[in-house]
């Protein structure tokens, strides 16, 4: 058994698909941040899943933006820790907006040639998980989420 | 400070105020012939559209302001690679509003995120061109007598044709609209706008001849067949010539039907149709001067 413990103060992102652990490091830019220290476990054995992935990071409860999370997996479990004990489970919901985590592919919008623009994507249809670009409202149907669901 | 992206950014009861607004600059142009002096229009147009552009122009002038700008990309900054952040925020201490078009989608919105003045969106690509459905929508409004209650009929490019998509967005906002959607398979409405349609409980049929929608009609939109839309001529010259309307058709529309088209139109209308008083095309592009002003000076606050 994993044990889930050593963090004072930070994130324990548990039930995350084998192999998605690196993929959800980049996209919650992790490797960003100065001072914090990450662990990924990845493959390991899991009742409910067979086999998952873990990420524990050391940092301020502040310092990662999770919204992205919702997006990426909705079923990963966010626990925070503060003074070396849970203190809360996060429900995943989708974000009404997505920030330079997947770019647009419209080769007409404006960010295909201006490329300092952040990228900006918005919830228009809850219901059927739809997203478009603020700019140009191309709808997104890029593989990035698809392939994280079809390994579900 | 308010700008204009897409039509739906002014609400029905804005756009009731903009439409009667510029009634009655049509009414009355010598009135409004003052009201903007000391304002200046820019015309950002990144990409050429002479008529687009000369109409935002006019519609400046016969208010008493003076209009600056760039016809294409070329004899702008642009052309040195400058963006378009950077060149609204050289243009806003130049102008008191803006009108840009520009091919790439989404660029007159990130210029009005970095603006100190009102952007208009004039066009951009095949995203919104909210003062063509302006100008469409007055064109029923002052024709009609009101909008609402009413059959539309939409013919020609459904797939491609911005217009198309921005002014069925607009009416269904009203009340009693129908819709008959007159095209080939190949270039039918996009199914969001069909999504939208059905889940807003709005009727609409889709047909392929114009000849069994006609009778019906109180309203027919046609467009053209935009050659830039296709990827190969061979398609472009198949589709062109589908839905033609000339005079032996118009016999079969009503006697109040009124015909419609953004232009420049290629040979989708026949020139002898022109003469028949429901051919309002031209005053159509009258009209959308007037509208244009109406909305200069809201986004003026004057």
């Amino acid at each position: 058994m994993l044990n889930i413990s050593g963090i004072n103060e930070g994130y324990v992102l548990d039930h995350i698909q084998a192999g998605m652990s690196l993929q959800i490091y980049h996209d919650l830019k992790l490797d960003t941040l100065e001072d914090c220290m990450v662990a990924m476990i990845t493959n390991a054995k899991s009742n409910k899943m067979g086999r998952k992935d873990i990420i524990k990071v050391e940092c301020p409860i502040d310092a990662i933006d999770l919204d992205i999370l919702g997006y990426l997996d909705h079923n990963i479990t966010v626990n925070i820790i503060k003074d070396d004990r849970i203190v809360e489970k996060r429900a995943l919901a989708l974000p009404k907006e997505i920030k330079n985590v997947i770019r647009c592919k419209n080769p007409r919008c404006i960010t295909s040639i201006e490329q300092e623009l952040d990228q900006i994507f918005i919830l228009t249809d809850e219901e059927r998980e739809i997203y478009r670009c603020k700019y140009c409202e191309e709808r997104y149907r890029g593989h990035h989420r698809r392939r994280a669901a079809s390994r579900r | 400070m308010q700008h204009l992206m897409s039509p739906m950014d002014l609400s029905v009861e804005e756009l009731e105020e903009l439409m009667e607004r510029a009634a009655d600059i049509e009414a009355d142009p010598s009135a409004y012939s003052h009201a903007c002096d000391g304002k200046i229009l820019a015309t950002c147009f990144y990409e050429p559209s002479t008529r687009t552009r000369l109409s935002f122009e006019s519609a400046m002038l016969r208010l008493g302001g003076q209009v600056i700008g760039f016809a294409d990309a070329d004899s702008s900054s642009a052309a040195k690679g400058e963006s378009v952040s950077d060149t609204i925020r050289i243009i806003s201490s130049y102008a008191d509003i803006c009108a840009m078009r520009h091919p790439k989608e989404g660029a007159p919105l990130v210029a009005s995120s970095r603006s100190l003045i009102p952007v208009i969106n004039a066009g951009d690509g095949g995203h919104q061109h909210p003062t063509q459905t302006l100008t469409d929508l007055y064109t029923i409004h002052s024709l009609k007598g009101g909008i609402g209650n009413m059959t539309i009929g939409l013919c020609g490019d459904l797939k491609f044709g911005r217009t198309v998509h921005s002014l069925i967005n607009a009416l269904v906002r009203y009340p009693g609209m129908s819709f008959v959607l007159i095209s080939p398979e190949e270039l039918r409405v996009p199914s969001y706008i069909r999504d939208m349609l059905i889940a807003s409980s709005i009727p609409f049929s889709e047909v392929e001849k114009l000849e069994d929608a006609l009778p019906r009609l109180d309203i027919l939109y046609m467009t053209r067949v935009q050659k830039e839309r296709f990827f190969n001529e061979e398609d472009y010259l198949r589709m062109k010539g589908f839905y033609i309307l000339d005079k032996e058709k118009m016999t079969l529309a009503g006697e109040d039907m009124l015909i419609l088209h953004p232009l420049p139109r290629v040979n989708e209308i026949s020139v002898e149709v022109d003469d028949d008083p429901r051919a309002v095309y031209f005053l159509q592009a009258k009209k959308g001067v007037f509208i244009r002003q109406a909305l200069i000076l809201k986004l003026l606050g004057l």
